[in-house]
């Protein structure tokens, strides 16, 4: 493979295949400026009047909010349940170590559909109304593993020599992890969070199964485009739901640098 | 960090005072990082696939419509023997492995590109670029097609002058989407899995008269399999258990879409011994995939 034909077939092929990944998101771009309300294609010309309507649109504007403080609130909870796990992992060893790490990414690697049916089966054999917090709850499960991989990447990075310099210098045990661990896993917990909130803020499979009578924006999306008088407004939802899932992920991506813990971690 | 903490006075911050006592307990320390998430997982999750295990086995009584608590594996006698689970159940693994097999095929070129021929800026900006769209809305992905697929959809207006037709709204178009969704998932692992390999292998190759077509079958390829099974999780088991693309691009029925229908009001149970199903499948497939080194890769 070192000639220079085959040289320039991967580069055409490299270009085609990212072709084929990028043209369906510009498809929904442009349709969300689109002139007329329909989706033949070509669209009729450039205009913002369905990013208005979809602003004055209460129903669009609830479901949108609905999904924020779901993904911040399962955001919060996997920021909690994955550094813990993390740090247990990375800093002790003990009986059921590796099947800790099996069990964080178990709900990821599952299909979502099962997922959401053992959920939905649970949550009502035990009588738990579905709503936000069932949505929470069930996006929580799957998000742990995108704080955990972060923040154990970076604690096995970070060499334990720190720390045990830091209290042979007379540190305290809150003082080491004020001043020395903190600083070192900040922005990969952080990362974590923002890949929770996107991955939470676009899922649908499982939230269907768990969301009762709630509306998030991809259960909004998913009633709507069918809908011929909706179909304008849901390009401008695709749009919106595009660019939140996409910008966090975009800053975690820059606070891990390599992106080791960001890829092949997502349902 | 053994010793040498300094011991925690009455006048220390209650943090610090509680931070200094646990420092000499590791095992306590230990059980406190360890009680949340291990709860959350273990009981909660695993606990909720038991009890999805446990309803598949009851029954729903169809005159009062209520679910009844006895043991039963009508619902699974009914999945096995029923025409229609079959002929279901078949499409969809043969889908799961017809999408695998392509986003194999596609990802290789550019995975290839990015880890031995393109210099690291722009592998860098490639690998952004693959991982982007790997998170962007799958749902708004799915929907696009839909309009791109459609008759008066960009693919006709593009294939048109031609004199070419688009797959439309059938199973092949669907394959296509599938393939559009997951092949990100491909690329990831396969690109580290090419990058991983030494360079030295590959003169040695040359060396010894290896065309590259040899090199590729010989070396290469045996090298990637544990990368391809990783991306091959991926690809398989977002396949296995999709109800949303299918019900925007068609009107075939995969299994996802009967689990749907029947967790509505028909038949809980039945959903559930239905879901079993694309469980059963994936444990196997991960435990092929582990056989092939898939995990070391991921």
């Amino acid at each position: 493979m070192r000639s220079g034909g085959a040289r320039w077939g991967l580069r055409l092929a490299t270009l085609a295949v990212l072709g084929f990944i990028y043209i369906p998101l510009a498809v929904v771009i442009v349709y969300a400026f689109n002139a007329s309300g329909t989706v033949s294609w070509p669209p009729a010309g450039f205009s913002l009047r369905w990013v208005q309507a979809a602003l004055e649109n209460s129903g669009l504007q609830d479901a949108f909010k609905t999904s924020i403080v779901i993904g911040i609130g399962a955001a919060a909870i996997a920021v909690i349940l994955g550094s813990l796990a993390a740090f247990a992992v990375a800093r002790y060893r003990f009986f059921g170590r590796e099947a800790i790490s099996f069990v964080v990414v178990f709900p990821i690697a599952l299909p979502g559909i099962v997922t959401g049916m053992a959920l939905s089966t649970t949550f009502a054999t035990v009588d738990l109304p579905l709503g936000i917090l069932s949505i929470i709850v069930g996006h929580a499960t799957f998000c742990v593993v995108l704080v955990y991989n972060n923040v154990i990447a970076r604690l096995r990075r970070t060499s334990r020599s720190l720390e045990e310099a830091s209290s042979d210098l007379g540190a305290d045990t809150w003082q080491t992890f004020r001043h020395v661990t903190l600083p070192a896993v900040r922005s990969a917990v952080l990362a974590g969070a923002l890949l929770a909130f996107a991955l939470s803020f676009d899922e649908v499979i499982v939230t269907i199964f768990t969301a009762g009578g709630v509306t998030t924006l991809p259960i909004w999306i998913f009633r709507s485009f069918r809908l011929a008088n909706q179909v304008a407004l849901v390009n401008v939802a695709g749009l919106a739901a595009i660019l939140l899932s996409v910008i966090p992920v975009y800053i975690a991506s820059r606070l891990t640098q390599d992106t080791g813990g960001v890829t092949g971690a997502k349902t | 960090m053994t010793t040498r903490a300094t011991p925690a006075t009455r006048s220390d911050p209650p943090l610090r005072r509680l931070a200094a006592w646990l420092h000499e307990r590791p095992r306590l320390r230990l059980a406190a990082l360890l009680a949340a998430p291990v709860a959350w997982l273990v009981l909660l999750y695993l606990g909720s696939l038991v009890v999805l295990f446990l309803n598949s086995f009851w029954l729903r009584d169809e005159f009062t419509g209520l679910v009844s608590r006895t043991f039963s594996l009508d619902n699974f006698v009914e999945i096995l023997t029923g025409p229609l689970y079959r002929t279901v159940l078949l499409r969809t693994a043969g889908m799961a492995i017809a999408v695998t097999l392509t986003t194999g095929v596609l990802a290789f070129p550019i995975a290839y590109y990015m880890a031995r021929v393109a210099s690291p800026r722009t592998r860098g900006f490639l690998v952004v670029a693959v991982l982007m769209p790997l998170w962007a809305s799958y749902l708004v992905k799915a929907y696009s097609w839909r309009l791109i697929l459609a008759n008066d959809g960009l693919l006709n207006w593009l294939l048109g002058p031609l004199g070419l037709r688009g797959p439309g709204q059938s199973e092949i178009g669907l394959w296509l989407v599938f393939t559009y969704l997951w092949l990100p998932y491909m690329i990831l692992p396969l690109y580290a899995g090419l990058e991983r390999i030494p360079h030295s292998l590959l003169e040695a190759s040359a060396d010894l008269g290896g065309r590259s077509w040899v090199t590729f079958r010989r070396v290469i390829f045996p090298l990637v399999i544990p990368a391809l099974a990783a991306g091959s999780i991926f690809t398989f088991s977002l396949t296995l258990g999709d109800y949303v693309a299918p019900s925007l691009i068609t009107t075939t029925q995969f299994i996802g879409n009967l689990i749907y229908t029947n967790f509505g009001a028909p038949d809980l149970p039945l959903a559930a011994a239905l879901s079993l199903v694309p469980l059963l499948v994936m444990l196997l497939y991960l435990a092929l995939a582990r056989r092939l080194g898939a995990f070391e890769s991921l």
